[in-house]
């Protein structure tokens, strides 16, 4: 494991599934009366947000205190950033407080690779979401939903597996994210947008693309639904929320035509109506409140590794490699 | 200072070794075995010599953003690369849009001494592309406009377009072009392609460039005027730029150097040092490009010099002014990419940099041959020099420099202007 994770298009295979595998083992956590492991006490996780997301900063926020770190949260409203400080003084500023890894959500694609390779800060970067850019560990999330349901056993990747990412590809971090790390655990990843919302240079990703929904919905193991934001409409993207969910949108009779054991996945906030129906976002074969969960379980891991086992901040720079979660537990 | 200087052993574009004779502001005499009692010798044995460089296409930032670079700085830092005239970009504050701004450009330039200084003066208002600015008034102030560009916005408005390229034809006047189509680049960060693709940045089109230069080559044909292209970045725009002048339509057309080196795979890096307008291309285009440029269909080489303030390019990707540094190291990217090659010889490169410049832009004085006689505007180069690109040593007062660290050939040791040293042993003098 590196550092930072600021894409998915860094992990190799046996990164993604170590954790995961990790996740599953933090996730047993939950089960029991104390929830909390010692492991980063003394240590401090930023949340950088410039970006307004309460999901995913609780989400993190979670993962960061059963893990017995500090959380500071930071966000841009309200902040100096809004006074017009630099994301450079901003970082300088956590760097003088001592930040041991530092969340980032900001709305510029670049922006976390650009804190983890400038110099400013000497902490880990988590990408919490950049731009259109990358969504890391929101993938891996929905790689250890994915492998819970469809493959089951730990150690294992998702090879063969046929996953089907629908809505809109060009403004979706979720996708770019998804698209490599599925790939790269074996998956085999379908994109289906209209034409308009299908990034030019597509071609050159791991995956397929179709415009149309029905014709791979029976070779589907899973079928995961993004949110498609109405304003689009304006910039000519499709002509009415209408269309777009007759063409696009996931309903119950859709749905049918899926195999009997494949899965409807959504990142949230979901659009009831636009890209998916109230009767499927509430069916059992919907994971989006799973997928909440499992949330918490991967950004727990992906802490872990990156800071588990290492000095507080100030100290020497730790090995990237950490003990596993139940050599924590013993010492607990 | 003595008044002649006798240029001993050059080789003349590259060609024979020739002694060069200067008297005063001109050239005396070139030949061989040259004898000048009392005459100052500069040893040139074994190096280069052009006529001095003429940029079409700088920014020199004053007035108005004198943190980035000044009249003064900017003329240094041209003297630096071999430049004896640069075109002062319009887009300064206040818009260079009047004979009072421009006046004061050329001014501040004579007052400079490092190398000629002759002011663009924009096309529109303000650069709003609404209202044709006083176009004849500009040229006839001291500062004797003939080039007029709203560079940093294209004039997208059809209409004012052909206005424009219809009204500089009373005073031989030409309009330079920033090509991009407004609509197609609303939130463009980087070339559209597969590393836009990859890196989810807004993508800049090639055919936001393209549409927009085919539009100009076909009004500048229906209105019999002169178009000159900035910075072409497409392997598109070239094909329909050689398609024009096939027709015989008087349009020129420019690149920069980092269009012919660079491609947008430096932007995974998200070093905002990368961010310019147009953004860089594919390796294809790049291609193109200097293949354009080695058979004569894009005229010259042009910097695009584009200096910028440390904090405007030490921060994320989206929040970075677009533009990077072109003069102090133009000639050393045209040796490594064009000569190096065996796309263009010396004279070519004299041809693309110098004369074809001064052409486009009807500068007296500038872009001459070395001949008894003519000015001297010269400059001395050691081609044989290999070294890493050092930002510290620039004479701009901006450091953004896509080259930093990379080795890179030739080194101007010495740069005349009107037979005034402005370099001596690659040190402004």
């Amino acid at each position: 494991m590196q550092r930072h994770l600021t894409s998915a298009a860094e992990l190799s295979r046996d990164d993604a599934v170590l954790i995961l595998d990790t996740a599953e083992e933090l996730a047993r956590l939950a089960d029991r009366p104390i929830k909390k492991l010692p492991t980063l006490r003394a240590r401090t996780v930023v949340n950088l947000f410039f970006e307004d997301s309460t999901r995913t900063r609780i989400s993190f926020e979670a993962a960061a205190k059963r893990l017995s770190a500090d959380v500071i949260n930071f966000s841009a409203k309200g902040s100096s950033v809004s006074k017009g400080e630099s994301l450079k003084d901003t970082a300088l500023t956590l760097e003088a407080m001592g930040a041991d890894a530092v969340v980032i959500r900001h709305p510029d694609s670049g922006a976390p690779h650009r804190l983890a390779t400038s110099g400013w800060i000497g902490g880990s970067v988590i990408n919490a979401g950049d731009g259109t850019h990358e969504h890391p560990t929101q993938a891996l999330l929905d790689a250890f939903t994915l492998r819970r349901r469809l493959v089951g056993a730990e150690g294992q990747d998702l090879a063969g597996k046929r996953v089907t990412v629908v809505g809109d590809i060009l403004h979706s971090r979720v996708a770019r994210s998804n698209v490599r790390l599925l790939s790269t655990l074996g998956a085999e990843v379908t994109l289906v947008a209209p034409p308009t919302l299908v990034p030019v240079g597509v071609e050159e990703w791991p995956c397929e693309v179709s415009y149309a929904l029905d014709p791979v919905l029976a070779k589907s193991d899973a079928v995961m639904m993004l949110r498609v934001q109405r304003e689009r409409m304006r910039d000519a993207f499709f002509p009415t929320e209408r269309e777009y969910a007759r063409r696009y949108g996931l309903d119950g009779e859709r749905m049918a035509r899926m195999p009997e054991h494949a899965v409807v996945m959504h990142p949230g906030p979901m659009n009831r109506g636009m890209e998916i129906t109230a009767q499927v976002a509430d069916s059992p074969r919907c994971t989006a409140v799973e997928q909440v969960t499992a949330g918490v379980s991967v950004r727990m891991a992906v802490l872990y590794l990156l800071l588990g086992g290492a000095e507080p901040a100030g100290s020497p720079t730790p090995a990237g490699t950490a003990g596993r979660p139940a050599d924590a537990e013993e010492s607990a | 200072m003595a008044t002649k200087t006798l240029i001993t052993s050059a080789r003349v574009l590259g060609g024979e070794e020739q002694d060069v004779l200067l008297d005063g502001e001109t050239i005396a005499e070139v030949g061989t075995g040259l004898d000048a009692p009392g005459a100052e010798v500069v040893d040139a044995a074994g190096a280069v010599l052009l006529p001095g460089l003429v940029d079409l296409h700088t920014h020199l930032r004053e007035p108005g953003r004198e943190d980035s670079e000044t009249v003064l700085t900017g003329t240094r830092a041209a003297a630096r690369g071999g430049y004896t005239a640069v075109h002062a970009m319009a887009n300064t504050f206040p818009v260079a849009d009047s004979a009072g701004v421009v006046e004061q450009v050329w001014r501040l330039g004579r007052e400079s001494g490092y190398c000629d200084v002759q002011p663009v003066g924009a096309v529109t208002v303000g650069l709003e592309g609404r209202q044709l600015a006083e176009l004849g008034a500009m040229h006839d102030s001291a500062a004797g406009v003939r080039v007029f560009s709203d560079d940093g916005k294209c004039v997208d408005d059809a209409v004012i377009m052909r206005r424009a390229l219809e009204y500089v034809k009373a005073f031989d006047g030409v309009v330079a072009q920033h090509a991009q189509e407004p609509r197609l680049t609303e939130g463009a960060q980087m070339n559209e392609g597969a590393v836009s693709a990859e890196l989810g940045l807004g993508g800049w089109p090639a055919v936001a460039e393209e549409s927009i230069v085919a539009r100009d080559v076909l009004l500048a044909a229906h209105v019999g005027s002169r178009l000159h292209v900035c910075h072409l970045s497409t392997a598109g725009s070239v094909e329909i730029v050689r398609w024009a002048k096939s027709k015989g339509w008087d349009v020129t057309a420019e690149v920069t150097p980092h269009h012919l080196l660079l491609t947008d795979d430096s932007v995974r890096t998200f070093d905002p040092v990368y961010k310019v307008n147009p953004p860089l291309r594919t390796e294809a285009d790049v291609m193109a490009l200097r293949e354009a440029l080695a058979d004569g269909t894009i005229d010259c080489v042009a910097t695009d010099h584009a200096p910028h303030p440390g904090e405007d390019k030490d921060c994320e990707w989206g929040a970075a002014a677009m533009g990077m540094l072109g003069l102090e190291t133009a000639l050393s990217v045209v040796q490594h990419t064009m000569v190096e090659t065996g796309l263009l010889d010396w004279r070519q490169v004299a041809e693309r940099m110098s004369h074809r410049p001064a052409e486009i832009g009807r500068l007296d004085g500038q872009g001459r041959p070395i001949a008894a006689g003519e000015p001297a505007n010269l400059v001395l180069l050691d081609a044989a020099y290999r070294g890493e690109v050092n930002p510290n040593g620039f004479a701009s007062r901006s450091r953004n420099t896509p080259y930093r660290s990379l080795e890179l050939p030739g080194r101007v040791t010495h740069c005349w202007l009107r037979g005034r040293t402005t370099v001596v042993d690659g040190k402004l003098a």
